[in-house]
């Protein structure tokens, strides 16, 4: 494909793309009697309203961030426990490896609200309900397979004979992990971390449901927009358009991650 | 790759194990506890092994719900993962535009679901949306509120709309691993731009395709919020897909059981068909003989 | 197959380069010779591979030419220079079988079928892949994948030259030297052009008729094998060629002899009278092999401390201490081995001065 035929399919994508998040922005400048009444291409009476009712309400602003602590929690420990696991997956074979490796996968297999009650009885019992962690852990059972999956492709996309030659040249596997092999899969890890900070980010079922008041997340705050009137759809609007900042800033960090390739060392 | 043969690689695993297993395990337990009993209230229970099995696989309206959610998972997985890769292909390999062309793709997948349907209910109303108004101004009479067709069309556009980034994040970063040198020794061979896409790239995406096909046949298939804030399953049960007709039979029983019996059957179909797609995937690079 | 030169040519990453440091190649005119086997030796980040690159084409210099056949090819990409590249790892197809594998390049030029059939079992036959022709490429062991990458680039008639990039790497340490010799096979019966990177002076070594080596982006010396090893004229090429290397020692000169830590050493007389030019540090070079160590007290032997002796098999490294200067000698396995003290003399046709670390010459 040649640059001009890719930049204007690109360009025609994004445009599409970008359409109903601008209606959105659109939307979420507006009243709901505004946006209700007529078809308008931008805000004609603009209002700030809906925005700064979520700035000034103190359970938005404290759900924002009570949603960025259990999710950053989450991708870290996610990341942490995938990795290893990954690398298992990907260079050895073991007892079970092949059953253990899909019966991971499975877990995203099942309707969510199967988990529901016997989640919350589960951290009910050891007392976790309405905190961070809850939440975090939680969302383990879908992010964690996800990352080992997808890590373990990349992984697997490396030849062992890397590792090989590391050990032969002395490295300890903390040291080869770190300074030689993350580099090479450094796409891998952008891509997952990016995942399952998306997917922990919009999970609204277990997140509404293991919190109460302490870490009730923006996805649960935003259920209230239903009023006698029927949906808030402005302040709905303004909500969407400020829960795209943290992810937009999450792939803003690992974009150069993502786009690194593969370099064998150079000379 | 040849793997080297270790027990001891159990403990990298353990982690993970341990994490998922609490959290799947006893779920697991309670919902087959109750898809073998009737529960009449607290501490009144009367086992009836596979009566409610039996009932759900014999309703007539979810073998149609079964089947409206087989289509829509197709035409998931033929439209998004074609379009993902080909976007993925155009997408620049690196500079500003490459940045900006990842958070732009990102957008879409990071708006929580419910606002995603309540967004496009706007947008596709003929009166006060973008979308409807235009359709409506090419003469085209469009109304995902009454015509079935329509209201497929909507919900199709919209699952792509969302979607589609998260085949072409995985493509792309799919993409960015291959070694140069594959392309350079492409390039010295003298082949193609077809040539290289089906030999090197195609073929090394593998492991990222797979991941994407059955991340979007599971996903797709347990859809529940989207659809349901768009369409509520209608008009009439016309986009009533699997979950959102297990919701509705759950709200209008009072009983656990069939609802328990019906997840762990919706759990187990999807589980077949994603391991046929695992096991279609892992063989297809294997297959070439001379 | 065709002569290949390089003139005034200078490469930079960054896009203005101002000092020296900036260059990755400094300067480099040479030419290799048709048919010739080379081997680009240097260790890690000398340049080696951002050479061979500029050669095959994957990258434009940022000055100089380069021709093949004398004829300008600077801004020609690789497959119109008609080069062949195997790289560090296996580069293979992997979802075909050996044969198509093999087959690529030509049936991309549109070449009969009768033609590729007959041009695939001839470089099969040479690479002893012919049992493997029907097998899918992606399951052979590395050493195959790298012969059938090399292969990709024999089936072509006209190629120009065969670069290779550290091939090796990858190879388990038994099979280097069959791999090495399969190499060697090929050249003398093909007589292409071969242009071998590597940081392996065994490598380099065994498999070049002339080895150029590189330091910091400069080809600081071309020759056969052994006048490298003779007659290094850097002080570099001695240390970086020899197991062990060269020994290096300061020193002044008066006369004709060298004086090292007060030791006296003869310089043989065409060495002594370019050191009265000499401009810069002194540096007295003598190879651990060229050394003659005594156990016993001789007529300007040098007394040395024996700090260790290390077995190696077939001769023995003994290290020695000349003051606060440590020296590396070799000495034959059925030799006496010294203990405690030794005595070494330096033969003069060996000793070597440097000045600024090149050879006085």
């Amino acid at each position: 494909m040649t640059l001009r035929k890719r930049t204007i399919g690109l360009t025609i994508y994004f445009v599409l793309l970008m359409l109903p998040i601008y209606w959105m922005l659109n939307m979420s400048l507006r009243t709901n009697a505004d946006i209700l009444s007529a078809l308008s291409l931008y805000p004609k009476d603009i209002t700030f309203g809906n925005y700064m009712k979520i700035f000034t309400d103190k359970s938005w602003y404290s759900g924002y961030i009570n949603s960025i602590i259990y999710v950053s929690i989450n991708t870290v420990i996610s990341l942490s426990v995938a990795l290893p696991a990954a690398y298992a997956f990907s260079r050895y074979r073991f007892v079970g490896d092949g059953q253990i490796f899909f019966w991971l996968l499975t877990n995203r297999m099942a309707p969510a609200a199967v988990f529901l009650l016997p989640f919350f009885q589960l951290y009910s019992t050891f007392g976790l309900i309405d905190t961070h962690i809850a939440v975090a852990l939680a969302h383990c059972l879908f992010n964690v397979p996800l990352a080992v999956w997808i890590l373990e492709g990349f992984m697997s996309g490396v030849p062992k004979e890397i590792d090989e030659t590391a050990y032969v040249d002395g490295y300890s596997f903390p040291r080869f992990f770190v300074t030689l092999f993350l580099p090479l899969i450094r796409s891998g890890v952008g891509v997952t971390a990016f995942f399952c900070f998306m997917f922990s980010w919009v999970e609204l079922l277990f997140a509404r449901t293991l919190t109460t008041t302490a870490a009730k997340p923006i996805a649960a705050t935003m259920t209230r927009t239903v009023s006698a009137g029927g949906l808030d759809w402005g302040l709905l609007a303004a909500a969407g358009i400020l829960t795209i900042v943290p992810g937009a800033l999450v792939i803003w960090f690992v974009r150069n991650h993502m786009a690194k390739g593969f370099a064998l060392g150079r000379v | 790759m040849e793997k080297w043969e270790n027990n001891r690689a159990w403990f990298l695993v353990l982690p993970v194990f341990v994490i998922v297993a609490f959290s799947a395990i006893i779920p697991l337990m309670t919902v087959v506890n109750y898809s073998v009993q009737d529960i009449f209230g607290p501490g009144q229970r009367v086992f009836v092994g596979t009566e409610w099995f039996r009932e759900v696989l014999a309703d007539k309206r979810l073998h149609e719900a079964l089947w409206r959610q087989f289509l829509f998972s197709g035409l998931v997985l033929l439209i998004e993962i074609p379009l993902g890769v080909g976007i993925a292909l155009m997408m620049p390999k690196k500079g500003w535009a490459a940045s900006a062309s990842l958070v732009t793709i990102a957008l879409p997948l990071l708006i929580p679901w419910n606002v995603i349907g309540t967004i496009w209910i706007i947008f596709t109303r003929p009166d006060i949306g973008l979308l409807g108004a235009a359709i409506n101004g090419l003469g085209i009479a469009f109304d995902h509120t009454a015509s079935p067709a329509d209201a497929w069309i909507t919900l199709m556009l919209m699952e792509v709309w969302h979607w589609t980034p998260l085949v072409a994040l995985l493509a792309y970063a799919g993409l960015r691993a291959i070694p140069e040198a594959y392309f350079q020794a492409a390039k010295i061979d003298g082949a193609s731009a077809w040539a290289t896409f089906k030999y090197i790239q195609l073929p090394k995406m593998r492991g990222v395709l797979t991941i994407a096909v059955l991340l979007r046949f599971m996903d797709s298939f347990l859809i529940y919020a989207e659809p349901f804030v768009l369409t509520g399953g209608g008009p009439g049960n016309t986009t009533t897909f699997l979950s959102i007709y297990l919701v509705k039979v759950a709200v209008g029983q009072f009983d656990l059981g069939p609802a328990a019996a019906f997840s762990l059957i919706y759990f187990l179909i999807v589980l077949l068909f994603s391991w046929l797609f695992y096991q279609a995937l892992q063989n297809v690079g294997k297959g070439e003989a001379s | 197959m065709a002569q290949i030169q390089l003139q005034e040519i200078a490469h930079s990453y960054r896009a203005n380069p101002k000092s020296d440091a900036d260059y990755a190649l400094k300067r480099i005119h040479e030419t290799w010779e048709d048919g010739g086997a080379y081997a680009l030796l240097g260790p890690s980040g000398c340049g080696k591979t951002t050479l061979l690159n500029i050669i095959s084409g994957l990258l434009t210099p940022s000055n100089g030419r380069v021709l093949y056949d004398g004829k300008d090819v600077t801004g020609l990409p690789p497959e119109r220079r008609n080069i062949a590249q195997v790289f560090q790892f296996p580069v293979l197809y992997d979802t075909m079988t050996v044969f198509n594998n093999l087959a690529f390049p030509l049936r991309n030029r549109g070449e009969n079928s009768a033609e590729i059939n007959r041009r695939v079992h001839e470089v099969a036959e040479i690479l002893d892949l012919t049992p493997f022709l029907k097998y899918k490429a992606a399951g052979l062991a590395a050493d195959a994948k790298q012969k059938i990458s090399l292969g990709r680039g024999l089936v072509r008639k006209d190629v120009a030259a065969i670069l290779f990039d550290e091939p090796l790497t990858v190879i388990d340490p038994q099979l280097k030297w069959h791999l090495r010799r399969k190499l060697k096979e090929i050249h003398d019966q093909l007589k292409l052009t071969l242009i071998y990177v590597t940081h392996d002076q065994v490598e380099a070594l065994t498999f070049a008729d002339k080895v150029m080596v590189m330091y910091e982006g400069e080809l600081v010396q071309v020759g056969t094998p052994q006048e490298l090893f003779e007659n290094p004229n850097h002080k570099f090429v001695g240390f970086f060629i020899g197991s062990p290397g060269m020994n290096f020692m300061p020193c002044t000169v008066e006369g004709n002899v060298a004086q090292v830590n007060g030791a006296h050493i003869m310089l043989d007389d065409k060495t002594a009278s370019l050191a009265a030019g000499a401009k810069g540090g002194l540096e007295l070079g003598i190879r651990p092999m060229h050394l003659q160590v005594h156990t016993r007290e001789v007529p300007e032997g040098i007394a040395t401390r024996v700090k260790s002796v290390e077995d190696q098999g077939s001769f023995k490294i003994v290290t020695l201490r000349l003051g606060e200067q440590t020296l590396k000698a070799r000495i034959a396995e059925e030799d006496a081995v010294p203990d405690g003290q030794a005595w070494l003399t330096f033969p003069p046709q060996w000793t070597k001065l440097f000045a600024d670390e090149r050879l006085v010459s």
